[in-house]
């Protein structure tokens, strides 16, 4: 790296240096702050420092698509009309002209046929909308796998989760408001979930409905819910997990100068603002190419709704897929209880486990620190295969979620890969359970073999590809040390600790206080790093790196590209004085 | 008059000649078969009928009647309920044409459901094969194009033809066929196909019929109008362009979660990890020296 020179000075001066008057641009900002006082603020937060890694802008997807919804929102809000008010379509659009529907419904079309670029605004919301939530589950993934919710981030991934639940229910409403066919299923299976709740749901039902569904006063309010309630919880909570993460500083990739008391990147401005900046126009082209070119809830195909019709394909948008894939292959199951009916049918898929996976998901952080007892903070990142049991966990209830997902999708896998809806039914009831427990054993094992594999990569080198015929004709392959950097990257772990309960009795023989949840814990904590494989000490890199100097003999002339000729005398070219591979 | 007492006189001179009798008789023939020619064209189709409905019969017993039975009485299985090939008396020649114009008839092996595929009879023999069911027993009969085309209607009437059909689609079909007539999943393996690209002669005898698992829209059910509104809007989804760009198989939700995850999503996190590749500050060569 060659040295900025510009900004030294080019001799010791011997008179004083005079401040030169203020350009008018400088004016205007001593102005500012002299009012508003932000130099101070800014100078530090410019300068904030961020690393450099493609997975943590996954994030960031999701912000800037959050910009675009309230961007396209606005547009639509304008010509929306959030009301149950029956009328006679007379628009554009001849398939329904003269057809009675809601005056939502006709709003809707109306964007969609009269107003200019209101199809394109309506589609790329829709899509935002789409990538908004999966994109916040990608980064809930990176940051899962690679232990960034370790302490003391706890908290800032519960507020993640919230936003995905306040995510979901927003696009939930946003669903329901063209009251087309299709949205009109959706808050019918909704008012259906109300209705499932043992006692207070039909009480649940009228509130929300105000009276018997359909009723006339669904629309405004789910409108109300869109476009004031969740977007501004959804507001405050983005403000939060942002403030959190300038707060703790982000999270690195461990590495030569990266510690866990330092962050190594580039300041906000000028790099990181610049990138970030460009996301936000990629995140926007894309949505506005998605928007431009692929259909996306085509209403007027759906026509208005009308409890007595219902569409094949009546699905709701994607990240509800799963609690509907889990009432698809849920068995009829209902008892009554004195008179009453309890469904369990639809209590089970819908009321009872996405709570309870939402829960889970929350508590997973606390749940691995109280096993583990590591209070200490975290500012590097873990790679997914040395925390095997939590990167199988993650695994698993992905496999949960990825099977009650296609659960949901049953009746087009049938169609397009010609199978029976019944048995795809059947399979999905067995493998829900059985799927995510091999998913759990297959990752752990697999998480164990590579660190088992980076182990033997840091004692005996790497794979140089070059095979050698020993003098009594064996074949072995040529293995060469990594380089110190990888070596520092890999070794750059912490050992595991087990959890162990020290003393659980007294010396009279008394036991302890919460004696036996601490020994669960440490339980627990065996079973956990059961199997993992612990990074060699330096007393055994070193054993190795003797061990291998006594075969170095051997290796002479390997300080260049190998061609196969290295070591059997028929090398031919004049060796280049190129390294094998970047270090050595 | 005079002229024509003349003449009348002269042929009458002949009229007990030797050729009379022959030319009266002549005469005679040449009328009745002209007038039989001129004014019973329905009698003379009928006994073509019959040769169609022989020929249809032989095709009958060499292509249907294994399963069907040698009359179309149908043959039942031993268990209780099943059936080798339901009977064919009364489904009229709507249904053969149908089943036999869309290919699914004859069953190239039995399965859950006979799918559409290239018809194995040109269509003069499954006029044959209609002709010789249609005599089975009464049945609904071929629709003629006016019952299903709105040609005749003017653009009004048209256009209120379609936006009922739509209503009536949506109320009738759309449960199975989808919003879009892009088809859907029955239960165990069934389906009902997709109605995109489907003649409207067709789409009017499968209503009629009711094929396989579809039920039947009789008449007092669904009057011929109505049919023909149901088939107008169809053809009006499949004239007007797809006003939101490319329709992603025009099945719903699921389709477009496919692609707001693989184009979306997989798109923009080939942004993002492109975007964290070019630095200001390249450390690729240090990177590219970790093994």
């Amino acid at each position: 790296m060659s040295l900025d020179t510009s900004k030294v000075a080019s001799t010791n001066g011997t008179t004083a240096a005079t401040a030169s008057k203020p350009s008018k641009i400088g004016g205007v900002a001593t102005w500012a702050d002299d009012r508003l006082g932000l130099a101070g603020a800014m100078r530090k937060n410019l300068r904030k420092v961020f690393p450099d890694h493609w997975s943590f802008m996954l994030g960031e997807i999701a912000l800037w698509s959050f910009v675009v919804l309230l961007l396209t929102g606005v547009f639509l809000t304008l010509w929306f009309n959030p009301s149950m008010g029956e009328i006679h379509y007379e628009g554009s659009y001849d398939q329904l002209r003269g057809i009675t529907m809601s005056e939502a419904m006709a709003s809707t079309l109306n964007i969609s046929f009269d107003v200019r670029g209101g199809l394109l605004m309506r589609q790329m919301h829709h899509w935002a909308a789409m990538l908004f939530i999966a994109s916040m589950m990608v980064h809930l993934l990176r940051v899962a796998f690679t232990g960034a919710y370790r302490k003391p981030r706890e908290l800032n991934w519960v507020i993640g989760c919230l936003l995905l639940l306040l995510g979901t229910l927003e696009g939930f409403t946003g669903y329901s408001l063209p009251d087309d066919l299709l949205s009109g299923t959706g808050v019918r299976a909704a008012d259906g979930f109300l209705k499932a709740t043992p006692v207070v749901g039909s009480y649940m039902s009228f509130f929300l409905f105000g009276g018997e569904f359909p009723g006339d006063s669904i629309i405004p309010r789910l409108y109300i819910v869109h476009v004031l309630l969740i977007p501004g919880l959804l507001l405050g909570l983005i403000a939060a997990h942002m403030l959190l993460l300038v707060y703790h500083k982000h999270t690195q990739w461990p590495g030569p100068g990266r510690t866990n008391d330092n962050v190594v990147g580039f300041p906000m401005l000028p790099v990181y603002a610049a990138k970030a900046g460009g996301f936000f126009f990629i995140v926007f082209g894309v949505t506005a190419i998605m928007g431009g070119l692929l259909t996306i809830n085509p209403v007027w195909k759906f026509g208005p709704y009308d409890p007595t019709k219902v569409t094949a394909g009546s699905q709701p948008d994607w990240y509800m897929g799963w609690p509907d894939g889990l009432l698809r292959i849920m068995p009829g199951w209902e008892s009554v209880i004195f008179g009453y009916t309890i469904s369990w049918n639809v209590m089970i898929p819908i009321l009872i486990v996405p709570p309870l996976m939402l829960v889970i998901l929350m508590l997973l952080p606390f749940i691995e620190g109280w096993i583990t007892g590591d209070k200490r903070d975290h500012h590097l990142l873990q790679r997914p295969r040395n925390a095997p049991t939590r990167t199988a966990v993650m695994v698993s209830l992905m496999t949960f979620y990825g099977l009650a997902w296609a659960a949901g999708g049953n009746d087009l896998i049938a169609i397009k890969l010609d199978l029976s809806i019944n048995q795809i039914t059947y399979f999905m009831r067995v493998m829900i359970f059985l799927g995510p427990l091999i998913a759990f054993i297959v990752t752990r094992r697999w998480c164990i073999s590579l660190q088992r594999h980076d182990n033997e990569k840091l004692l005996h080198g790497y794979e140089t590809g070059v095979i050698m015929r020993s003098p009594d004709g064996g074949y072995s392959e040529r293995h060469l040390p990594i380089s110190d950097t990888a070596a520092y990257t890999l070794t750059a772990r912490d050992r595991d600790e087990i959890y162990t309960v020290d003393g659980d009795t007294d010396s009279n023989g008394v036991t302890a206080p919460g004696s036996r949840v601490q020994a669960l814990r440490a339980k627990l904590s065996a079973k956990m790093y059961e199997h993992n494989v612990q990074k060699p000490t330096a007393a055994e890199i070193e054993e190795a790196h003797h061990h291998a100097e006594h075969e170095h003999a051997l290796e002479a002339g390997l300080d260049h590209p190998a061609d196969g000729h290295q070591f059997d005398g028929h090398s031919d070219h004049t060796v280049e004085e190129a390294p094998l591979r970047g270090g050595h | 008059m005079r002229l024509l007492n003349r003449s009348a006189g002269r042929i009458s001179r002949h009229r007990r000649g030797p050729l009379a009798g022959l030319v009266v008789l002549l005469l005679g023939l040449v009328l009745t078969g002209g007038l039989y020619t001129a004014f019973s064209p329905a009698q003379a189709e009928s006994t073509s009928d019959e040769e169609l409905i022989a020929q249809g019969r032989e095709l009958f017993l060499v292509g249907c009647s294994f399963c069907h039975g040698q009359n179309g009485e149908g043959i039942s299985t031993a268990r209780d309920g099943y059936q080798v090939g339901p009977s064919l008396v009364g489904v009229g020649a709507a249904a053969v044409d149908f089943q036999v114009g869309t290919g699914r008839m004859p069953m190239a092996n039995p399965g859950q459901q006979a799918p559409r595929k290239k018809p194995v009879y040109n269509e003069e023999e499954i006029a044959a094969l209609a002709a010789y069911v249609a005599s089975l027993a009464p049945g609904p009969a071929i629709p003629s194009p006016e019952d299903y085309s709105i040609d005749g209607l003017s653009e009004e009437e048209r256009e209120e033809a379609i936006s009922r059909g739509g209503q009536i689609f949506l109320t009738n079909c759309t449960a199975c066929h989808n919003f879009n007539g892009a088809g859907g999943a029955m239960p165990r393996g069934g389906y009902a196909p997709t109605l995109h690209g489907v003649e409207p002669k067709y789409i009017y005898e499968a209503m009629l019929t009711g094929p396989q698992t579809m039920p039947t829209f009789s008449n007092g059910n669904l009057s011929p109008e109505e049919k023909r509104d149901v088939i107008a809007y169809l053809g009006s989804l499949e004239e007007t362009p797809e006003y939101g760009g490319f329709g992603l198989g025009g099945l719903g939700p699921v389709s477009e979660g496919l692609f707001a995850w693989i184009v979306g999503i997989g798109g923009l996190v080939g942004f993002a990890v492109w975007i964290a590749a070019h630095s200001t500050r390249s450390s690729k060569i240090k990177e590219g020296a970790e093994a």
